[in-house]
């Protein structure tokens, strides 16, 4: 008989990688590296639906998480898009070098 | 101790191991290799639910689609090494920074403590996860916002074409 997993552990696993996220989009200066920290967050919110799906016997959950990774993707198009735009028209990506919408 | 305690604490552990070295490294295409190894770590978490589409649709869309792009994009611009922040940093950002994890951490200790959740039917979880089954529920009650998200990823694709053509002046 396997020996389920409790709650908890996603949970606590989860906020830590949220932390860890955060502390990315804080810290770092690289505008990719600043994405890909938005990215961890997404999927730390993603294990917690997951998890509470599984536990409660609910669909909606995973449905929800369906629904977080497409817009996470138009996210990325959009986001590398705008990072592409930003480098052509300023040679950086480090995003305390860039005030375009300080006035 | 079973089998699945043990490849729960392995993955967990690579999970948070490979987050970290995706906030830390230097060169941002590190940081890239680190979150993929981090998406498929969070693959075999969403296994360990018994949640085997959104396990396929974790390496698909994110290990796949969305890191493509990303080390698309950093070998476009071909970026180098990140140099530290020339302002020196605040005190009081640091210790909120500090506060606001031990206040998270206290958070996880509550959650321990009070939410005796017990075990889950394994027999229902697995009907919930299976493609069968949400596919049904994405076509039947939840058909309007995939049309929704339909419309969103058309708009999106075709702004990221406009964003990457124009010059920015």
């Amino acid at each position: 008989m396997l020996q389920s997993i409790p709650l908890e552990y996603y949970l606590i696993i989860s906020a830590t990688i949220f932390i860890i996220g955060a502390l990315g989009v804080i810290t770092r200066r690289n505008a990719i590296i600043i994405f890909m920290s938005i990215e961890l967050m997404l999927n730390s919110v993603n294990l917690t639906l997951v998890a509470f799906s599984t536990f409660l016997g609910d669909a909606s959950g995973q449905i929800f998480v369906f629904f977080v990774m497409s817009v996470a993707a138009a996210e990325a198009a959009v986001g590398l898009a705008i990072v592409l735009a930003l480098f052509r028209a300023k040679k950086t990506i480090y995003v305390d070098e860039v005030n375009i919408l300080k006035w | 101790m079973t089998i699945n305690v043990i490849v729960f604490g392995i993955l967990a552990i690579l999970a948070v191991a490979s987050a970290l070295v995706t906030i830390l490294s230097k060169h941002p295409i590190r940081s890239a290799m680190g979150l993929v190894f981090h998406f498929f770590m969070l693959a075999g978490l969403y296994l360990s639910l018994s949640a085997q589409f959104i396990a396929a649709l974790q390496v698909l869309v994110y290990a796949g689609a969305i890191m493509v792009l990303v080390v698309f994009v950093i070998m476009l611009l071909n970026l180098s090494d990140e140099e530290s922040l020339k302002y020196k940093i605040n005190p009081r950002q640091v210790m909120g920074v500090a506060l606001g994890t031990a206040l998270l951490v206290m958070l996880g200790a509550i959650y321990a403590t009070n939410m005796s959740s017990g075990s889950y039917d394994a027999g229902i979880a697995q009907e919930i996860g299976t493609a069968d089954n949400l596919g049904k529920e994405l076509y039947t009650n939840y058909i309007l916002p995939v049309e929704a998200i339909g419309l969103l990823l058309t708009a999106a694709i075709v702004g990221a074409m406009v964003l990457a053509k124009r010059k920015l002046s």
